[in-house]
């Protein structure tokens, strides 16, 4: 009898032990590497100061298109430090100032900031308020002596600052704008105690000013007026000496001061550069002497003689780049020019003094998915023989950056990878069948030695040594970065589509590049100048029909920045990177619509929609073609014009005349929100791949309610027109944010709630039949979240058991937009700490298991949050029935709890977004979250019931199972000799 | 030295506005061209005066003004300001790595320039001066408990082993130690009931 019961306490004891209450994403800290990986960039270099002098570590500082100022390790390429500036403060210059101090100027010239070189930490900060807005310069002197406090002088906003480089204070100011004039270049000769400044009034009269570098004051004053007018900037040329374009770009000026008088002088562009010359630009490079003018057809070195005179000393190709002046030491200076061959870069270093020949010439193999070089930066070092040496770092056209030093790539940094436009996911190859023995015993092997050690380890009998390699054999399991698929689905490449028009193909498992490719169709050419990227679908993903086939993704861009512009188009293979089709279709693209229907291949057809409201057919084929006349009664789509204020829903027509696969639109609803009370300000809709189990949901008191699952639902937030800037713009009392659930099919509004004293930014996400999203509550000056459910009600009389018998349900109705059903909503508002950037939720394959929002914070954090914490059925206090159903009580405020964010201890830089792709095995989904920074992860919202974790311990399970054989044996061996003595007795 | 300076400079300023105004006064500096600039400072508990560097976790501390309107970074001090700020009512946060900071809500007043109020939004408590101290550490990893016997023993399979053992080897001492008649009576009952079938265990079973 004690036995059965014990049997039964036993399962109850273990079901008890299951259910202990931890937080889902908790990690240890060794865990981290196991199954996410986060990599860290910087965006597009667009300027970059070199620090290896007198430097044990030789560093390079950048400013990137990402607003990121980083230092960078000039040997291997990685990152010291790195901060991400805001939106609004764009850094227009960098420089080092004292050897020790980073100076950057952003927010057009009026935020000077000073950063210790080692560690980034910002020394000073100061503000330059300007009186007219005007370009920003900056000109730290060149002093190596580190006590001397040489003043940095900032022209910015019409004014000249001069700005102590110790502390950042203001020493004094000139303003210029009384003046009117508009200043184009600053100059601080070495050694000298006066500030040149150079600009232009009107653009007519040529101004130059001597400042003194103590006091502010303006020495001297000269002019000259130009009746021509000026093109773009004056430059100089040397210390006395600048050139400047007229207003028709064919005459170079020559501005030349002699003796406190200006003088002026012309040269047509076309006497020095024969042939036609159009677009012609003088080039800033900083050379003495000498300056650089680009023409459509080539970029042409004229050096400026000591008489005046002009003369071409070289013409080279215009597709060439030129590098900014270096000075070397004997007052010599270098600049590089890049050249790009075929699969090559040729980059040749010269010397001022003798143009003639190049005084290093080197070629580089250069990967041509990297495109065009974009911008070079060179830097000079002494090499034993006491000669100079020269590292070059280039941009290229994909962003990347590279270091290159005696012909050769040192490091690269994909930093495109800093500007993802859009994701999606493919899968990969199905394994081959047959393994050799040998592996698999091998395998085996090692397989069997990891779990000793980890045995070891939880045991705490493990030496520190074998503690580490415990950690590394965790790190690379060489399971998770194979490249074939997986049981588990797991391993999947991230495909990702960049600013730059190129796309990467990333390993889940480890986060390696697989493949990346330029796309011709984003490139810039004569047939699409400018091509943006725009969206990234699934073109055809193989299940059973063409499994022979790879998956392939369409990209879809557009030639320029208007709605009204070409559209751009590939179709990538996803597992080589191959662009298998590429096409500059004619029409523009306004939308990119994905329809459920494939082909007999297995290609999904999409609807492009233009700006003339036509719908084009893809894949232009006659069988698409008549699928989709086939089920063209049910395509709908919408259009939210934000500006006007109005969605409008259509519908498919007739064909246009314009091809086969063209159709005409057909305006079947507008909603129009009155301009003077509403703007939208955020639309959300269901994604389209997601997976919802049951409709029904099960309440307390075994009660049902039915969800209104519709994957037609629009959430659409307004606010007042005077709550539509930043916080702290409006009062309580004038703003209003409205927020409705609006059906696409029909137009018809489902429900409508509004949020007084309330304001945006709206970030919400919508899923299954709930929408939540975050807002601002300006009353009581807090971030809050809201959740609405809604729900059928048409339904709700199902639950009479006799109705079902009689067959007196609704149940075998089909699920209609057009059925109008009765709707019924529940919401609940919370408060919630911190700003949000992003939010998305989990998903996974069946849509069983519960689901985790994820929150994107202003910290660049990713928070997982329980659904169950944003459910308006909470109370403050539940009832035995609510409490056993899993229902929370109702709180104030969303907890945050610091072991669910599932970026644990890293950042995502600059985050932008969270893309939630479900794995094969339901418990478990794969986050993706980018910005500068990328970050990866598998989650188990309601962690992983269905599989093992791969914590889990093989070896005490085997020796559990030894110890129990063992443990048999004795007891019978025992029992016998019991057996034994009893029988004598 | 600066550093004493400046704040000093700072309480003589506080000392003027606060007997000025009786609310909470802060370094709200009114500037001429529309915008206001708002000086604060970030204090990090554990990290002493004894001068320069925040510690390394705070070394990439940002403040961000109205939900990233504005971002701004620490001084080697803790100090930081937000330039051009209109009047209105803003939203400070304090976003760095290890620490959990509540939102402050700043008023800057256009009427009457200087006085200004401030709030933590999280806890309703009003500040006196813009200094922010966090609300808590965070923890972004679980602990893992160090090897106790009583875990092995605990989890399912140890739980299994000691089952065993129990039946194994104490079962029997159990039935030893009962009385020999009392077994005898048992094993009776189990004779008459015959054959134990699962109706018995079934509740009511016993009434047939």
């Amino acid at each position: 009898m004690p036995k059965m019961k014990m049997m039964m306490i036993l399962p109850v004891l273990m079901l008890l032990l299951l259910l202990v209450p931890t937080p889902s994403f908790s990690l240890f800290e060794d865990q981290v590497g196991f199954m996410d990986w986060h990599q860290r960039y910087i965006g597009k270099v667009k300027d970059a100061v070199f620090h290896t002098q007198k430097a044990a570590r030789k560093r390079v500082v950048v400013s990137t298109h990402e607003n990121v100022i980083a230092s960078l390790d000039l040997r291997r390429g990685d990152i010291f430090w790195r901060h991400v500036l805001g939106p609004n403060d764009v850094v227009d210059n960098i420089d080092i100032a004292l050897g020790k101090y980073v100076i950057t100027l952003s927010s057009e010239g009026s935020i000077l900031r000073a950063w210790n070189l080692p560690d980034g930490q910002m020394v000073w900060e100061s503000l330059l308020p300007g009186t007219k807005s005007s370009k920003s310069l900056l000109v730290v002197p060149a002093n190596l002596k580190v006590d001397l406090d040489s003043p940095i002088f900032v022209y910015s906003g019409s004014c000249l600052h001069a700005i102590s480089s110790i502390d950042g204070e203001l020493l004094w100011k000139t303003d210029f704008a009384t003046h009117g004039i508009d200043v184009h270049q600053l100059i601080l000769p070495s050694a000298s105690a006066v500030v040149h400044a150079v600009g232009v009034t009107d653009l007519s009269h040529f101004h130059t000013y001597e400042v003194g570098v103590m006091s502010g004051e303006i020495l001297k004053h000269t002019t000259a007026s130009f009746p021509g007018g000026v093109y773009g900037e004056i430059l100089p040329v040397s210390n006395d000496r600048f050139v400047a374009l007229d207003a028709s770009r064919s005459v170079l000026v020559i501005i030349s001061i002699q003796n406190g008088k200006t003088h002026l002088q012309q040269t047509h562009v076309s006497d020095l550069i024969h042939g036609s010359s159009r677009d012609t630009v003088i080039l800033p490079s900083k050379l003495s002497g000498i300056f650089t003018v680009s023409t459509d057809t080539c970029i042409a070195f004229i050096k400026v003689t000591d008489e005046g005179k002009l003369h071409v000393m070289e013409k080279v190709d215009n597709k060439v780049v030129v590098s900014d002046a270096l000075s070397l030491s004997e007052g010599e200076q270098a600049f590089a020019l890049v050249q790009h061959g075929d699969s090559k870069i040729h980059l040749s270093v010269r010397l001022v003094h003798d143009m003639s020949s190049n005084h290093l010439k080197e070629t580089v193999e250069m990967d041509h998915n990297r495109g065009f070089v974009h911008k070079i930066f060179i830097n000079s070092y002494v090499r034993t023989d006491r000669s100079n040496g020269f590292r070059a770092l280039i941009v290229m056209e994909d962003h990347s950056l590279l270091l290159l030093q005696q012909g050769e790539i040192v490091w690269s940094r994909e930093d495109g990878l800093a500007s993802i436009i859009d994701v999606t996911t493919a899968e990969l190859p199905v394994e081959k069948i047959g393994v050799s023995v040998a592996k698999v015993e091998h395998s085996l092997f090692e397989w069997l030695k990891g779990h000793v050690l980890k045995l070891k380890g939880t045991l705490m009998l493990a030496t520190p040594d074998e503690l580490v390699e415990i950690q590394k054999i965790r790190l690379r399991s060489s399971e998770k970065s194979k490249m074939t698929r997986d049981h588990n689905g797991f391993r999947r490449l991230l495909v990702v589509l960049t600013k730059a028009g190129k796309l990467f193909a990333l390993h889940t498992g480890d986060g390696r590049v697989v493949w990346s490719s330029l796309l011709q169709s984003l490139r810039s050419s004569e047939q699409c100048s400018q091509p943006t990227g725009l969206k990234l679908h699934q073109w055809q993903i193989p299940h059973h029909h063409a499994l022979d086939n790879n998956p392939s993704v369409l990209v879809v861009g557009r030639c320029g920045s208007s709605l009204s512009s070409a559209t751009a188009m590939s179709i990538v293979d996803a597992h080589t990177g191959k662009e298998v089709q590429n096409m500059v279709p004619t029409h523009s693209t306004v939308q990119v619509i994905y329809l459920p229907f494939t082909d007999s291949t297995e290609q999904q057809l999409h609807l492009l929609i233009d700006a003339d409201n036509r719908a084009h057919l893809y894949p232009k084929t006659p069988e698409a073609a008549e699928i989709f006349q086939r089920e063209s009664a049910n395509v709908y789509w919408y259009s939210v014009e934000t500006e006007a204020g109005i969605l409008r829903g259509y519908g498919v027509k007739t064909k246009c005349n314009l091809d086969e696969y063209c159709f005409e639109a057909r305006n079947l609803w507008s909603v129009v929100f009155p301009s003077e009370s509403e703007k939208i300000i955020a639309t959300v809709t269901r994604k389209a791949n997601e997976v919802v189990h049951t409709q029904a949901k099960v309440i307390a008191d075994e009660d049902v309610m039915y969800k209104y699952v519709s994957k037609n639902m629009l959430f659409v937030a307004t606010v007042s027109p005077k709550a539509s800037g930043p916080i702290g713009s409006a009062t309580p009392d004038e703003a209003v944010l409205a927020v409705h659930l609006v059906d696409t099919v029909t137009g018809r509004i489902l429900h409508r709630m509004t949020h007084l004293g309330s304001q945006g930014p709206v970030h919400a996400v919508l899923s299954e039949n709930w929408v939540v999203y975050h807002y601002f509550n300006l009353r009581a000056h807090r971030y809050e979240m809201s959740v609405i459910e809604i729900y059928d009600q048409s339904r709700a009389e199902n639950k009479d058991v006799l109705k079902l018998i009689v067959g007196k349900h609704n149940l075998t109705t089909p699920v209609s937009s057009y059925s109008r059903p009765e709707v019924m909503t529940k919401s609940q508002s919370y408060f919630f700490t911190h700003s949000v950037k992003a939010i998305s939720v989990t998903s996974t394959a069946k849509g069983i298991t519960s689901k985790h929002l994820l929150i994107g914070t202003v910290g660049d954090q990713v928070l997982a949050l329980d659904k169950r914490f944003v459910d308006p059925r909470r109370s403050l206090n539940p009832t035995q029935a609510e409490k056993e159903e899993g229902l929370l009580p109702l709180t104030d405020a969303l907890p945050i709890i610091p072991q669910s964010y599932v970026t644990h201890a890293f950042k995502v830089e600059g985050l932008r977004g969270i893309e939630t792709v479900p794995a094969k095995l339901e418990s478990t989904t794969l986050v993706f979250a980018y910005g500068v920074d990328l970050f990866y992860t598998r989650l188990a919202p309601s962690r992983t019931y269905d599989s093992l974790t791969e914590d889990f311990n093989y070896a005490l399970l085997l020796l559990t199972i030894v110890a129990l054989v063992v443990a048999i044996f004795v007891t019978w061996v025992l029992s016998e000799r019991k057996d034994l003595q009893d029988k004598w007795r | 030295m600066a550093v004493l300076q400046r704040s000093t400079l700072i309480l003589l300023q506080l000392f003027c506005l606060l007997s000025l105004f009786t609310s909470y006064s802060l370094a709200i500096a009114p500037k001429n061209g529309g915008g206001y600039t708002i000086n604060g400072r970030v204090k990090i508990p554990g990290y002493g005066a004894k001068g320069f560097g925040l510690p390394v976790k705070a070394n990439n501390a940002k403040v961000i003004l109205n939900g990233g309107e504005q971002v701004t970074f620490l001084k080697p001090d803790g100090y930081f300001s937000f330039h051009n700020v209109p009047a209105g009512t803003h939203l400070i946060e304090v976003d760095a790595m290890g620490y959990l900071f509540s939102p402050v809500r700043v008023d800057v007043s256009a009427r009457n320039p200087g006085k200004v109020q401030a709030a933590l939004t999280e806890t309703r408590r009003g500040l006196s001066e813009l200094v922010l101290e966090p609300l808590r550490e965070e923890q972004y990893y679980e602990i893992r408990e160090p090897f106790n016997i009583m875990s092995i023993v605990k989890s399912p399979m140890g739980l299994m082993i000691g089952f065993m053992v129990v039946v194994v080897f104490l079962m029997p001492k159990l039935v030893e130690n009962m009385d020999p008649e009392e077994i005898r009576k048992a094993q009776e009952e189990m004779r008459n009931q015959g054959v134990p079938s699962i109706a018995n265990l079934m509740p009511g079973a016993a009434r047939s």
